[in-house]
């Protein structure tokens, strides 16, 4: 594989707001000329910043699983229900590829990509370059599912919304909802703070 | 990565300085935040998880944990969170969280009961618990003295805490048909409700308790009586068949009526716990205000049939007393079977009815011996007690005292206890005797050789009729053409006796002279006697010549 060169080696910036190329500021900070925003060759303190979101979804991750995300009031019971008991309960119903569906929307993919940007986050920071495409990879698959992983928020949202018949059968928000929504958002964000190009800096260097 | 027209580097414009400044990685505050969070909701849980307390049951019949909630007028304060049997397997402990906000309600005399649908008489509560499951109510106490273990009853409790009200007790003979919830009733308006019994040591008497809500208790005053409303209270006396009913409710499960006696100005409301007697009826109540009562012994002569306990003591219309018992003695000195009849008298009843003309008898009439003269007194005029038939559809009797003029001299026995009244045989009771006399009477006569000879004589007046009719037959027959001819001939005459009359007739006329001769004649007479009259002598002498 022949040397790539990257443009923080030529000293040239790409605004990543207008796409414009120019030479890098010798000292100090820098401003793109025709849009004016600032400039960096990084995003800066992107692992910082990614890392932080991480660690706080991982610990919004636990109450989103273990607190009830919504709360089922029928005529005759009053019921409680967690993301894992809503999927059990389903799987019972005998709905299975909905089950499946939620199980793997709710707890798998925020697991996932939980697991996935910290290794990527560790690998960066370790300036490790073994299996950096494979990462790379990960990584966009990574932004591209973590969207879908709303399924559940939505789902208790459209719910609470529709279920309202007073006394007979009403649905309520618990607060594991937010911490889910939360843990989806925050790994939404955390992967977009991750600046890609790390990952093939150790390369550069190396 | 060969593009023909590479551009140089250096033909790429600069990018403008910017002036340096700080940048933190603030984001790191979000974790912090987060675990501060975690931390800051799970003391808040620890402290909002409440207080432990256990109730205990004797079943737990429609509980559930975790889901069976604990509930202060309605206003949910906690939930079970465990159930379990006691060690002595007679009862179930109940575990249950409080909310640390009603942590204060935990006092050793807060009562807790499971609240499921209960239908009674006249009631039906908790209808909602069917739908929605039981829930432990709470009635929170007033003592001071907090308490985390708790007894739970099995029957809701009638009255809460809360309740504006106040509580009396009542003593009875026995309880009726009344029970926990019975309704107390004020001139009909359901007043409060019956809250507790109990059976008196000795078990003579029971002790009801009850709650009476404001503002009624307000009328819980010296002059009140309570009497049992229960049911229907139907009666046959000597006054004829009496029904009487409070509400539908108190027909269904009893109840208790009180009101004041008579029409006096209110009196100040008594406190709580004021004992009261509860009347076994309404009539009874209003009436025996006016204790002490006088007993006496009267012995009758006739049959006590139709004369019962309760029967009333009547003075001319006034009811003064009451039979109270009746029995069989045997007398020994005359050696044979006696029949006392035990009476009540209100002597106050009378007095308080004559209080204006026995201004002085009022004025000791809690004397004993002055009572005693009085009666004596109007025994002495002839005041005798009898038997009287109050009812003759029912032939209930009852004894009526009234003076009797021209009774034997007779006086209370005050030696015997209880004192003797004298008697009179009623009115009633001669009749009867003078009936059974004509009766026995009536019996002697023949009746069968009455009726035979009735036959006879039946018999030959049909023969007579008979023959009479035969008679009417011949005279038919015979008789009457005869008669016809008669009268055929009787109307010839008179038609000629009237043509004879007629005014132009022959005889007519002559009739006519005849008369006025006559008349001539009649005053030559009256002349002649005018002139005898005159001359008397002239009979003798005849007339004299008449002088020249």
């Amino acid at each position: 594989m022949s040397e790539l060169l990257t443009g923080r080696q030529l000293g040239l910036l790409v605004c990543t707001r207008c796409r414009a190329t120019v030479r890098a500021n010798p000292v100090g900070r820098s401003r793109c000329p025709r849009c004016r925003a600032p400039l960096h060759a990084r995003k800066p303190a992107s692992l910082a910043t990614t890392a932080a979101l991480l660690v706080t979804a991982a610990l919004l991750y636990i109450p989103a699983n273990v607190l009830p995300v919504m709360h089922t009031h029928q005529l005759f019971s009053d019921e409680d229900d967690t993301i894992m008991s809503g999927v059990i309960s389903l799987a019972q119903q005998g709905s299975w590829p909905i089950a499946l569906l939620v199980f793997f929307a709710s707890i798998v993919v925020p697991l996932l990509k939980l697991v996935a940007l910290g290794e990527i986050v560790i690998a960066s920071s370790r300036r490790s370059v073994r299996n950096a495409q494979q990462r790379s990879r990960l990584y966009r698959v990574i932004e591209f599912v973590g969207r879908w992983s709303m399924i559940d928020v939505f789902a208790v949202s459209l719910l609470v919304a529709l279920v309202q018949i007073q006394s007979l059968a009403e649905i309520e928000v618990r607060p594991g909802a937010l911490a889910f929504a939360a843990v989806v958002v925050l790994t939404m964000i955390a992967a977009r703070s991750f600046d890609e190009r790390l990952l093939w800096d150790a390369e550069q260097r190396g | 990565m060969a593009d023909p027209p590479t551009p140089s580097i250096d033909d790429l414009p600069k990018a403008l300085p910017d002036a340096p400044h700080l940048r933190l990685p603030y984001v790191w505050i979000l974790p912090v935040i987060v675990v501060l969070a975690g931390v800051f909701v799970a003391i808040h849980d620890k402290i909002a998880q409440g207080e432990s307390i256990e109730i205990r049951f004797r079943t737990a019949d429609d509980l559930e944990p975790n889901k069976t909630k604990i509930r202060y007028k309605a206003v949910e304060i906690g939930d079970v969170k465990e159930i379990r049997v006691s060690k002595d397997r007679k009862e179930v402990i109940v575990e249950a969280r409080i909310h640390r906000d009603a942590r204060d309600y935990l006092v050793e005399d807060t009562r807790f009961w499971v609240v499921r649908p209960r239908i009674t008489g006249a009631n039906v509560t908790g209808l909602g618990t069917l739908v929605s499951g039981a829930y432990i109510g709470v009635d929170v106490g007033h003592s001071t003295v907090q308490s985390r273990q708790f007894t739970g009853l099995e029957v809701p409790p009638i009255v809460t805490s809360g309740l504006p009200g106040h509580e009396y007790v009542l003593h009875a003979g026995d309880i009726g048909s009344l029970s926990v919830g019975s309704g107390v009733f004020y001139r009909h308006i359901s007043a409060g409700q019956v809250v507790a019994y109990s059976l008196d040591p000795g078990g003579a008497s029971v002790t009801i308790k009850v709650f009476i809500n404001s503002p009624y208790d307000t009328f819980v005053t010296r002059e009140t009586r309570f009497w049992q409303a229960s049911g229907i209270d139907m009666s046959i006396d000597s006054e004829g068949v009496r029904l009487h009913t409070e509400s539908l409710a108190a027909v269904l499960e009893g109840g208790v009526a009180f009101q004041p006696v008579g029409d006096g100005p209110p009196s100040p409301p008594l406190p709580a716990d004021t004992a009261f007697t509860l009347f076994t009826d309404r009539e009874r109540a209003m009436r025996e205000s006016d204790t002490p009562a006088q007993t006496f012994v009267m012995y009758f002569k006739g049959s006590l049939r139709g004369l019962s306990a309760g029967a009333p003591v009547d003075l001319r219309g006034i009811n003064i007393g009451e039979v109270k018992r009746l029995s069989v003695e045997y007398d020994r000195s005359a050696g044979m079977l006696r029949f006392p009849v035990e009476v009540d008298i209100f002597p106050q009843r009378v007095r308080g009815r004559s209080k204006g003309t026995a201004e002085t008898a009022a004025g000791d009439e809690s004397s004993d011996a002055a009572q005693r003269a009085i009666i004596d007194s109007m025994v002495a005029h002839g005041m005798r007690a009898e038997l009287k038939t109050g009812n003759l559809l029912t032939g209930q009797k009852y004894v009526a005292v009234d003076v009797h003029g021209g009774a034997a001299k007779e006086r209370v026995r005050w030696d015997q206890n209880p004192p003797v009244f004298p008697t009179a045989s009623g009115g009633l009771e001669e009749i009867q005797d003078s009936i059974g006399s004509v009766a026995k009477k009536l019996d002697k006569v023949p009746y069968d050789q009455i009726s035979m000879r009735l036959m006879a004589t039946l018999a030959s007046l049909d023969q007579t009729l008979r023959s009479t009719d035969r008679l009417m037959r011949q005279v038919d027959d015979r008789i009457a053409p005869q008669v016809d001819a008669t009268l055929k001939e009787a109307q010839e005459a008179m038609r000629s006796a009237k043509d004879a009359l007629s005014p132009n007739g022959p005889g007519q006329n002559e009739l006519g002279a005849t008369l006025l001769e006559l008349s001539r004649a009649a005053r030559s007479v009256s002349a002649l006697a005018d002139y005898l009259e005159r001359h008397p002598e002239s009979l003798i002498r005849g007339k004299p010549r008449d002088p020249p």
